[in-house]
């Protein structure tokens, strides 16, 4: 949705982990990215890519682990894993669905030195 | 730096008396580019050289990009949440696609809440202070927040606006987003609510083509009924796609322009109201009780004491 947003998130995460953690250059991130966040992934790479030029990430790769998404179904009185947050429930096909995980955007480890 | 925020120099476009606003803001420091000639209560972010706005990033860092924070935008966001409830204000976002009638929907409240009920306005759009200046015609006070390149307000921009509405307690407050409906559901302002308005001119599918914002919303306004006769618009569907995403989501029917509804849409804010009040109530209760209580205990220790000596 506002992936140049994010990548900028992830910088400022990354620089202020810099300076408490006194390392000097990023080379690998790992993100934690949920399947109902609304993050589009190959964008999220492109803005990235820009937005650490001339930064202490300057060419580091992004690695991304993906999330399912998690709901509980009321009707079924279980956890169900979805898609999207319109799919209905794959056991009965209701939609009285809460989403209980895969909404995250974290930046789980980086590589540095 | 703003000492207050830790803002960044040069973001912020703050009108006319902005510079007396009461922190020590150094944004006004020397030669800044706060001056322009809109309404001395709007709000300018996103004119620097990026054109961007970012919580918390120096100008110099955005050259290349538009950006923005979520981790920050959290934390400014139980800022102002907190700010709500200390002071009693009931605060509601309201969200849609550009041309669905929010400004219109805001008009017809603050006429209908005039002498009921005082409120404030947050007014976002990328340019113009045009809305703000329909929300004081109508004599309620508004700030206008503009983005700049940005396409949703953030809780930095919105904390920066409650300085300077200075609201009193117990005051209603509608933010009106930036029409889109998209990257607003993903940027809490602190609110009680997100509302997300729909005008039945849309397709009823939108719930499901931009499922994150009507999953965010507690409530869906459906706007422009007025004109169902003259459209195929079938409304128990598009309520039935907002509920495959939004299950426990209010739906309220109404035209902001014939009225209709809007009785409905006020006793709605009204309730919403009335529980802030009585939260802020209830805490301020609670805590004159505990200085009773502890008054009482003072004198207790203080009469022993006496009677020791």
């Amino acid at each position: 949705m506002h992936e140049m947003s994010l990548a900028e998130g992830i910088l400022q995460v990354l620089e202020d982990s810099a300076r408490r953690q006194s390392f000097e250059r990023v080379k690998t991130v790992w993100l934690e990215i949920g399947a109902l966040a609304n993050v589009e992934v190959e964008s999220l790479r492109f803005c990235f890519d820009a937005v650490v030029r001339d930064s202490i990430a300057a060419g580091a790769s992004l690695e991304i682990l993906e999330r399912p998404g998690q709901a509980w179904c009321h009707p079924c009185g279980r956890a169900v894993t979805v898609r999207a947050l319109y799919e209905p429930c794959p056991q009965c096909a209701g939609y009285q669905l809460q989403v209980t995980g895969g909404t995250e955007m974290r930046v789980k480890e980086v590589e540095v030195e | 730096m703003c000492t207050v925020c830790g803002c960044g120099e040069g973001e912020a476009r703050i009108e006319g008396h902005a510079h007396d606003h009461d922190h020590p803001h150094h944004h006004h420091d020397g030669h800044h580019a706060h001056h322009h000639e809109h309404d001395a209560h709007d709000l300018h972010f996103g004119a620097g050289p990026a054109r961007a706005h970012v919580p918390g990033l120096s100008q110099q860092r955005m050259v290349q990009i538009e950006q923005d924070i979520l981790g920050k935008n959290d934390r400014y966001a139980a800022a102002n949440r907190r700010r709500f409830a200390e002071h009693g204000i009931f605060a509601l976002n309201l969200v849609s696609s550009p041309g669905a009638g929010k400004t219109t929907l805001l008009t017809g409240t603050i006429e209908r809440l005039r002498g009921r009920m005082p409120l404030a306005v947050i007014e976002g759009d990328q340019q113009t202070a045009n809305d703000a200046e329909r929300i004081r015609a109508t004599g309620a006070p508004a700030v206008q927040i503009n983005t700049g390149k940005g396409c949703h307000l953030d809780a930095h921009m919105v904390g920066h606006a409650l300085e300077r509405l200075a609201l009193a307690d117990e005051r209603l407050l509608l933010i009106e987003n930036v029409g889109n409906l998209v990257c607003p559901a993903a940027f809490d302002l602190g609110e009680h609510h997100k509302v997300v308005i729909l005008s039945v001119t849309e397709g009823e599918d939108k719930p499901l083509k931009y499922p994150d914002m009507f999953h965010a919303a507690d409530l869906l306004v459906l706007n422009k009924i007025d004109l169902l006769p003259h459209l195929r618009f079938d409304v128990a569907r598009c309520i039935e796609y907002a509920r495959r995403v939004k299950p426990d989501i209010g739906v309220l029917q109404v035209s902001a322009t014939s009225g209709e509804g809007m009785d409905e849409w006020i006793g709605w804010v009204e309730s919403g109201m009335r529980a802030a009040s009585a939260a802020r109530r209830g805490v301020v209760d609670g805590l004159q009780r505990r200085i009773a209580e502890l008054e009482a205990e003072l004198a207790a220790l203080k009469g022993r004491a006496g009677e020791a000596g």
